[in-house]
């Protein structure tokens, strides 16, 4: 698939902006001025730009303990994911959500769900509410492949196949769920063979690749928009740094790290760029810059913003 | 003697009864892994060396699975030590354990014992409303459970010996605050106490709860961190001239009535401390029992000093708003002075 000049610029952006997100936040959260935890993508960036950029606000995406990602490319504004971070009422749910939990309805960006496939059931549902409704939206649903071992991802996996409904499920297979190699606890080289014992679709995709990725989700799209049911893609690609805050990754071979970390997602995109005259250097440098600046700017929003009055935590219970 | 914290009270009791009964085995994700963690909290950090992977098991993510395959081995011969990461995910195991282990031994008219324990970390540490609950109310509501919830060091090696000996299932609750794990493992703000562990064997019995601190005017029964901070709360008010006795009833179910009542004979005056949210929670059931057998001891209404019954919020103001502090539950005993 060729993409126009405006389209892979766009990604590429995107790509970078959650990139230098993480990558900000991570130097934030060790020097101690961030709250909680994370668990980042970094290197992951392609799944969820390639995944998401041809929807629109009325599609929804469910997400994981892993979100940014996820809530940045579905367009949850930087700002708001920042203020978030800092546990600040200006975020994106008000500081009571922190990093596991990032959204923003209003974008079709479901609050992320932390429960290892706890998203799965929710997607069914969004799915067939979709359906339902007599709309053509559809609900990509984001796990990993430790999820993929979960009770909740048999019983979505089919009730989302007998109904036909427009759900695209999307496994970032990254080899690990924290600490434990894939190879300990799947027995298959392809989580996406398990799609064929639920009469789904399933695919095995680059992940580290935006327009491989962006290719499989048309497709998927297009299925699903259509009526004709859910797909599986299994994406993949590979986390670039630890699984959680201050992870050494010293359960990883680090032959398999360095021959991930060649493929980075963003150095991809750009060569293609570059190599196929869709930008120059010029180009892709003034708008790494402006993403930079808008980074900087989210955090002096993120710090200037009030912090929650404590009282506050005993509103929203009910709605 | 030893001087151990939580985290390794706890591993040094599992691999004592390791050590005594093959049958013992531990299972749960990413437990021992090569490199990795030694569990969300480093309690079995590197157990796998001296027992084996086959003994230390670790798991795919599939919470039902660890609690299901737990009874099934429980109920055959094995005594598995099953662990979640964080104690929300026990709801993911909720049917294994509440409709399997709590019900096997009953629905087989005694036939089968179930000598399982479940292991679950409690407690708010700002990473959100998934990772932070405290769910000792759930489980004490359900006929079949032990539940132990150990918040020294002494205590969860001589607690956790017992939980792996009982022919019955097991919930041990502890808290992240507590455990003092090292390393990437450590929690920002913990309390990590570390005690006297004697090098030879004890095992602490189900249902006595200990004074962790002497005093005349408000009895004070409070577990896990909720002891801490109650410790503190009674330094606050020492200074105002208020002596408060603090009982840690160290196991909820069984439960040491015997012990609250002799304290609220001298004390006449009765809070209850928890970090679970306050409606239907433990410490509702204990006012009510204290209320049938000791109304007489008492000279004013019971008290509950609990969370907010609201999730967890992220935000730390929020969070420290919601649990239970010092300050809080020193207001608390203050007002019932008053009354
Ligand atoms: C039900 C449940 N079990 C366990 C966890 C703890 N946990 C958080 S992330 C994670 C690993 C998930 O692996 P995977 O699905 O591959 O996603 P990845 O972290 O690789 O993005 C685990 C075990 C959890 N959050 N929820
Ligand atoms: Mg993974």
């Amino acid at each position: 698939m060729k993409a126009t000049k405006e389209k892979i610029l766009s990604m590429y952006k995107q790509m970078f902006l959650i990139r230098n997100y993480e990558d900000k936040i991570y130097f934030m959260f060790l020097e101690g001025i961030m709250p909680g935890t994370i668990h980042q993508c970094q290197g992951q960036e392609a799944c969820a730009v390639g995944m998401l950029f041809d929807l629109s606000k009325d599609d929804y995406m469910t997400s994981t303990h892993r979100p940014a990602g996820h809530c940045l490319a579905k367009g949850v504004s930087l700002d708001s994911m920042m203020a978030e971070m800092f546990a600040k009422s200006t975020g994106c749910c008000k500081g009571k959500g922190g990093a596991m939990h990032t959204g923003d309805i209003s974008v079709g960006a479901l609050p992320a769900i932390a429960i290892t496939a706890g998203g799965m059931p929710v997607a069914v549902g969004v799915g067939l509410s979709c359906k339902m409704r007599k709309t053509d939206n559809v609900v990509v649903c984001f796990l990993g492949d430790g999820a993929s071992n979960e009770g909740a991802f048999h019983e979505s996996m089919n009730a989302a196949s007998i109904w036909n409904l427009p759900v695209i499920f999307v496994c970032e297979n990254n080899l690990y769920g924290a600490s434990t190699h894939i190879t300990q606890v799947i027995k298959i080289e392809n989580i996406a063979d398990r799609a064929a014992g639920y009469g789904m679709p399933g695919e095995v995709v680059d992940g580290n690749d935006v327009l491989k990725v962006n290719d499989a989700a048309t497709r998927a799209i297009v299925r699903a928009r259509n009526g004709e049911g859910p797909t599986f893609l299994e994406l993949k690609t590979y986390r670039r740094r630890g699984h959680s805050r201050n992870d050494s990754c010293g359960y990883r071979d680090k032959g398999e790290e360095k021959e991930w970390l060649e493929k980075d997602p963003l150095t991809i995109c750009k060569n293609y760029i570059l190599k196929n005259n869709l930008g120059t250097v010029e180009e892709i440098d003034s708008l790494e810059k402006e993403v930079l600046k808008s980074i900087e700017a989210a955090v002096e929003y993120a710090k200037s913003s009030p912090s929650p009055a404590p009282e506050e935590a005993l509103n929203n219970v009910f709605y | 003697m030893a001087k151990l914290s939580i985290a390794e009270a706890l591993r040094e009791a599992i691999r004592e009864e390791m050590r005594l009964n093959e049958r013992v085995f531990c299972l749960g994700e990413d437990i021992d892994v090569d490199g990795g963690f030694g569990g969300a909290f480093t309690v079995t950090l590197g157990l796998s060396k001296e027992f084996g992977h086959e003994r230390i098991l670790d798991t795919p993510i599939s919470e039902i699975m660890i609690a299901g395959a737990a009874v099934g081995a429980a109920m055959t011969g094995m005594v598995p030590i099953a662990d979640v990461q964080y104690g929300d995910f026990l709801f993911c195991m909720m049917d294994q354990l509440a409709n399997n282990a709590a019900k096997m031994t009953y629905m087989s008219g005694g036939a089968i014992k179930v000598p399982m324990v479940m292991r679950a970390p409690v407690g708010a540490t700002t990473r959100g409303a998934q990772h932070a609950q405290s769910l000792e109310g759930f489980f004490t509501h359900i006929p079949g459970l032990k539940i132990i919830c150990p918040s020294t060091a002494y205590d969860a090696k001589g607690l956790l010996k017992t939980a792996i000996r009982d022919n019955n299932p097991v919930v041990v609750f502890e808290h992240k605050l507590l455990y003092g794990s090292k390393g990437n493992r450590a929690e920002k703000s913990a309390l990590s106490p570390v005690g006297e562990v004697p090098d030879e064997e004890y095992l602490i019995p189900f249902g006595k709860g200990v004074v962790r601190r002497e005093g005349r005017d408000i009895t004070i029964v409070a577990n896990l961190l909720m002891v801490y901070r109650s410790l503190e709360a009674a330094e606050i008010l020492e200074n105002e001239g208020i002596s408060v006795e603090i009982i840690d009833p160290r196991t909820l179910v069984p439960f040491d009535y015997d012990l609250v009542i002799e304290s609220i004979k001298k004390t006449s005056r009765l809070i209850i401390v928890e970090e679970d949210t306050r409606t239907n929670g433990w410490g509702a059931e204990i006012a009510a029992q204290i209320a049938e057998i000791g109304f007489y001891y008492l000279d004013a209404p019971i008290v509950r000093v609990a969370s907010y019954d609201v999730p967890i919020p992220f935000a730390p103001v929020m969070e420290n708003f919601v649990v239970p502090s010092a300050a809080r539950i020193a207001d608390a005993a203050k007002k019932l002075m008053k009354s």
